[in-house]
């Protein structure tokens, strides 16, 4: 068995092998690498008697369930109206700035990715984002500083 | 503070009998009466569509089936609300209290938190809260069990059979109703979907009464409400109001003293422009003079330094994304519509476009699939109409 296919049989075992196990699944397959594979969908439609296409169908309508390699640390910033209207875009230009990528790209490394999201439902205290599945609010670029300090010395 | 304004603190509030003293009290009577009791007090649905709770319960308890769920929808997206998630953090014994007479009533023996992608932080918190109501269901030999499912950052999932087919394994898309997740739910079972606070209501209906709640509110709309306010003001937060207050009352209280207009119901809600603060209610439709608006408790106030049609091209922008593809007005017309405003302001297309693309949000108000590609309309219309000028200039 490869590494994904045994990944997948933990899973499966976990969540069992129903159809209402799919979305339980996949997550978990994002867990651990960080994007939802093709080997890892294929893997998961034999396990679970659906076709591939059928996985490759759920797995991309979900915003959370990226298909394409992500970074370590998935940074989703809020762009929905209350949050942009309290400078999103500065908070972008911050990290653009310190990760030295733009929006929707993941760093040579592979530590992180950074990318938009919608609303969070953090808007009393925004700007927000997400980091996995932290939430950071009231973000300054002082903050996103110490944030992504903090994140560059964790394995 | 005006009388109207005043905390209620029903729904976050602490109170002599725990919930789950609730819970037990109501279990000792008949589910038919706490059914008529849910339907007397007019509760309606809490996550803006405003079904009779009562009603949604008597049908899934009258449904044959040898299985039947609850499931608390608690897919919480829509821009500019954020109760459900602080429901969930300060007083999930109220939800779960609520989960279990729902669960009684109707018959059901399983119970799912559907829990959006953006709150897992929140997984741990709610295990341990369900650990303990499993014991208090053991106690008072409800055999009901409750577990959480997770989203992945889908909008569409709250709305319920979207949901369900979420759960199932499916794409997050809506499914045609009829049939109704009451008769046919998850897994083709009868299932009632409530939104969180729905099921604090219903709880407090069982604490304080009927005619207690039938004492809070306005014709129609009974009980309290959690409001999400955010935007330009200097409170942001959340407040438990009575329903009834007018827009005017609450641009006083939570206003920066240069409201210039108020979107009421989150991105698929309505925009609300100064003029119309007086004549705005804050309720249910219902025999009201002026207008009355559901609310799913959004409130983002705009000053006058935004610019409505940067507003309003946020708002297209999350429904394009959002939109599940499944039918062609929502798919194509969240599109249309954004690429038909960009090309006013540019000067690409006359004003006069403008009544075309209403006509279109009129069409995709009775043709789209769901409430998504329905409400588009609202906050279009409530926008261009208002805020004309600023579309084109």
């Amino acid at each position: 068995m490869t590494k994904t296919d045994t990944m997948v049989k933990e899973l499966v075992d976990k969540y069992g092998n129903k159809r209402e196990s799919l979305l339980p699944i996949l997550q978990g397959v994002y867990d651990i690498e960080h994007f939802v594979s093709d080997e890892a969908m294929v893997s998961i439609a034999r396990n679970l008697d659906l076709s591939s296409a059928d996985v490759y169908g759920k797995s991309t309508f979900y915003s959370f369930l990226d298909t394409v390699p992500r970074g370590k640390f998935v940074i989703r910033v809020c762009k929905t109206i209350v949050c942009d209207m309290h400078d999103k875009n500065q908070i972008v230009d911050t990290l653009e700035n310190i990760l030295k990528i733009k929006v929707g790209e993941t760093t040579l490394n592979r530590k992180f990715s950074l990318l938009y999201t919608n609303c969070l439902g953090w808007c009393h205290k925004g700007p927000a984002m997400l980091v996995n599945d932290d939430v950071y609010t009231n973000l300054t670029p002082e903050s996103i500083r110490e944030i992504i300090t903090d994140y560059k010395n964790r394995d | 503070m005006q009388e109207r304004l005043k905390r209620l603190d029903v729904i976050l509030g602490i109170h002599p009998e725990s919930p789950y003293q609730v819970m037990e009290k109501a279990l000792k009577r008949a589910p038919k009466d706490i059914i008529s009791d849910l339907i007397d007090s007019g509760l309606k649905g809490r996550g803006g569509a405003g079904f009779l709770t009562g009603l949604k319960w008597k049908f899934a308890a009258a449904a044959e089936g040898d299985e039947k769920f609850v499931v608390c929808n608690a897919d919480e997206g829509e821009p500019g609300t954020f109760k459900d998630r602080e429901i969930l953090t300060i007083v999930p014994k109220k939800v779960l209290a609520g989960m279990g007479i729902c669960a009684y009533v109707t018959g059901a023996k399983k119970g799912y938190i559907y829990l959006r992608g953006e709150y897992k932080y929140l997984v741990p918190h709610l295990e341990r809260e369900i650990a303990e109501f499993h014991k208090n269901c053991f106690k008072l030999e409800l055999d009901f069990n409750v577990e959480v499912f997770l989203g992945s950052g889908a909008y569409v999932c709250g709305e319920e059979t979207a949901l369900l087919n979420s759960m199932e394994g499916f794409r997050g898309e809506p499914r045609n109703k009829p049939p109704f997740p009451t008769n046919n739910g998850y897994l083709g079972k009868p299932t009632v979907v409530n939104n969180v606070e729905t099921l604090v209501s219903a709880q407090v209906v069982s604490r304080i009464g009927v005619e207690e709640f039938k004492k809070l509110g306005i014709q129609d709309s009974h009980g309290s409400k959690l409001f999400s306010v955010s935007g330009d003001t200097p409170r942001p937060g959340i407040y438990d109001l009575e329903f009834g207050l007018s827009l005017d009352e609450f641009v006083r209280e939570f206003g920066d003293g240069d409201t210039k207009a108020v979107q009421v119901g989150g991105a698929s809600g309505f925009c609300v422009p100064r003029k119309k603060f007086q004549s705005t209610t804050i309720g249910f439709p219902g025999g009201l003079t002026g207008d009355s608006l559901p609310t799913g408790g959004s409130m983002m106030i705009f000053n006058s330094s935004r610019s409505m049609y940067n507003v309003l091209r946020n708002y297209l922008d999350f429904f394009e994304e959002e939109s599940c593809g499944q039918c062609t007005p929502c798919r194509i017309g969240c599109q249309q519509l954004k690429v038909g405003i960009e090309a006013v302001k540019r000067g690409d297309k006359d004003p006069e476009y403008l009544q075309q693309l209403l006509k279109l949000t009129d069409t995709m108000k009775i043709t789209a699939k769901c409430g998504l590609g329905q409400s588009v309309a609202n906050s279009f219309s409530s926008i261009v109409d208002n805020f004309r000028e600023e579309m084109i200039y």
